[in-house]
């Protein structure tokens, strides 16, 4: 029941990703961080599979940026990151043991100037979204997105947004996912933001 | 003749010898490319339904391997450094199979691993991994660090996800680098860094205590104390739990064990001493 979200904003995308780990019926980390940085202006958030979710985000990153690397730091865009992710899930799909993950990248177009959110699940589906969210937290914050969000909204209205579906979330989820980590990404790069 | 003969020939009588020739003969002759890395699997088509057919207790009762599943391991970190306990009884089932087992295992004189689940896959892979860290060390020449010491277990253990693994382990050590440390590796191929882990069918138990008298500023015998009461108190509630507690302590020297508690004996002890279980007569 991990709670993955993003949201697209005027000039920046936030991630929240809930901090709980748990097995059987046991919680056993309450500051867990489901985000990897991919590059400067990249960030994959993941759910899904214990063991798949970690082990698939850092080959990405290992890979996001190796291509760096080799190409005299050029920053791979948020629209071929994506594609790059995609590509990887439905290879993995046709395999004898896929990886079961589903992820959100959050980034920030350099050359349009322009904040991304892209949702990929595990079968490969792709969708350039304002918001998204992975899991049961999807059941509970798309209608009430759908009803609040604006598209030129700022920074602050962005968080109030936020806080007002992790709100929804702690009264109506059955299981305490022990809070989130929101981490917000713009033309400055990709930093935490303390809730 | 021949047919009497066959009643007593070990190859027809041994499903499981007999499952193995005969899936040898169709896969194992296929040419192999050497040079190609290859993972070392069993001999068997599907890896997974075969472990299942003969270990799952739960779909198929009459199944001739029962895997050791009762467990009670803990281990934390604290100011003066880890405190890890283990329970030591071995169930196959509803069996107690041993009441003597040791569940931490000495990977090397700095570097600790609990047991939990599959007793075998735990043993063999932690050893394993203390070669890897033994190569690590006259390679960089330098002592590995407890991140990438359990990262090494978990990747391999990740390698055979599916296959039918099992283990909840805890690995610990005291690096200058890292200070005290433990990560919880299990056999899905989760990788959790943390300052307290119990893990098992006891695990419950063990936090239920553990939560509630833990705190960062323990002194030692505070934290071996409190280490040694978790258990027991899983291996009173918990019934594939029991037999003897194994206390461990690890500071920048690195590990020293601390005993070996009998819970028949402890449990007496500890209760006119606390004047606790008073669910308990006597």
């Amino acid at each position: 029941m991990d709670v993955v979200l993003g949201i697209r904003l005027k000039d920046c995308t936030l991630i929240a990703t809930s901090k709980s780990v748990t097995r059987g019926i046991s919680v056993l980390k309450e500051d867990d961080d489901k985000t990897r940085i991919l590059n400067e202006h990249n960030l994959i958030a993941f759910t899904g599979e214990a063991g798949d979710t970690v082990q698939f985000a850092e080959y990405i990153q290992a890979n996001i940026q190796l291509y760096s690397m080799r190409e005299n730091d050029i920053e791979l865009s948020p629209k071929a990151t994506a594609s790059f992710v995609r590509n990887q899930l439905a290879t993995s799909l046709r395999t004898r043991k896929p990886y079961q993950v589903n992820v959100l990248i959050g980034g920030f177009d350099t050359k349009t100037g322009k904040p991304t959110l892209n949702y990929i699940d595990y079968i490969g589906t792709q969708a350039i979204l304002p918001y998204a969210a992975h899991g049961y937290a999807a059941f509970y914050c798309m209608s009430l997105l759908d009803k609040h969000y604006r598209p030129e909204m700022e920074l602050n209205d962005g968080l109030k947004l936020l806080e007002m579906s992790i709100k929804e979330l702690q009264t109506r989820m059955p299981m305490d996912f022990k809070g989130v980590i929101v981490k917000v990404i713009d033309k400055e790069g990709i930093r935490k933001i303390d809730v | 003749m021949n047919t009497i003969a066959s009643q007593f020939n070990n190859n027809n009588r041994n499903h499981v010898h007999h499952e193995i020739n005969e899936s040898n003969g169709g896969y194992g002759g296929v040419d192999k490319l050497e040079l190609t890395p290859t993972m070392t699997l069993p001999p068997i088509s599907q890896p997974t339904d075969f472990l299942r057919a003969h270990t799952d207790d739960a779909t198929n009762p009459d199944c001739k391997i029962k895997i050791a599943h009762g467990t009670t391991t803990l281990a934390f970190r604290y100011k003066k450094g880890i405190v890890i306990a283990v329970d030591s009884r071995a169930s196959q089932g509803n069996w107690t199979a041993s009441q003597t087992v040791h569940k931490v295992i000495r990977i090397n004189p700095m570097l600790l691993g609990t047991m939990a689940g599959g007793a075998a896959d735990c043993q063999y892979w932690e050893t394993w991994l203390g070669t890897q860290c033994r190569l690590h060390e006259l390679r960089e020449k330098e002592r590995i660090s407890v991140a990438a010491a359990s990262k090494i277990l978990s990747n391999l253990i990740y390698e055979y996800k599916g296959m039918g693994l099992s283990m909840g382990t805890m690995i610990c050590g005291f690096t200058k680098k890292e200070g005290p440390t433990v990560y919880y590796v299990d056999s899905d191929g989760t990788r959790l860094k943390g300052d307290l882990f119990c893990v098992g069918s006891g695990q419950t138990f063990a936090y239920g205590v553990l939560d509630s008298e833990y705190k960062w500023d323990l002194t030692e015998e505070e934290a071996l104390y409190l280490g040694k009461r978790s258990i027991l108190a899983a291996a009173h509630r918990d019934a594939y739990s029991g037999g003897t507690v194994n206390l461990y302590h690890i500071t920048e020297e690195g590990w020293t064990y601390h005993g070996n508690y009998d819970v028949g004996d402890l449990f007496w002890e500890v209760k006119s001493q606390e004047k606790s279980f008073n669910n308990v007569d006597g």
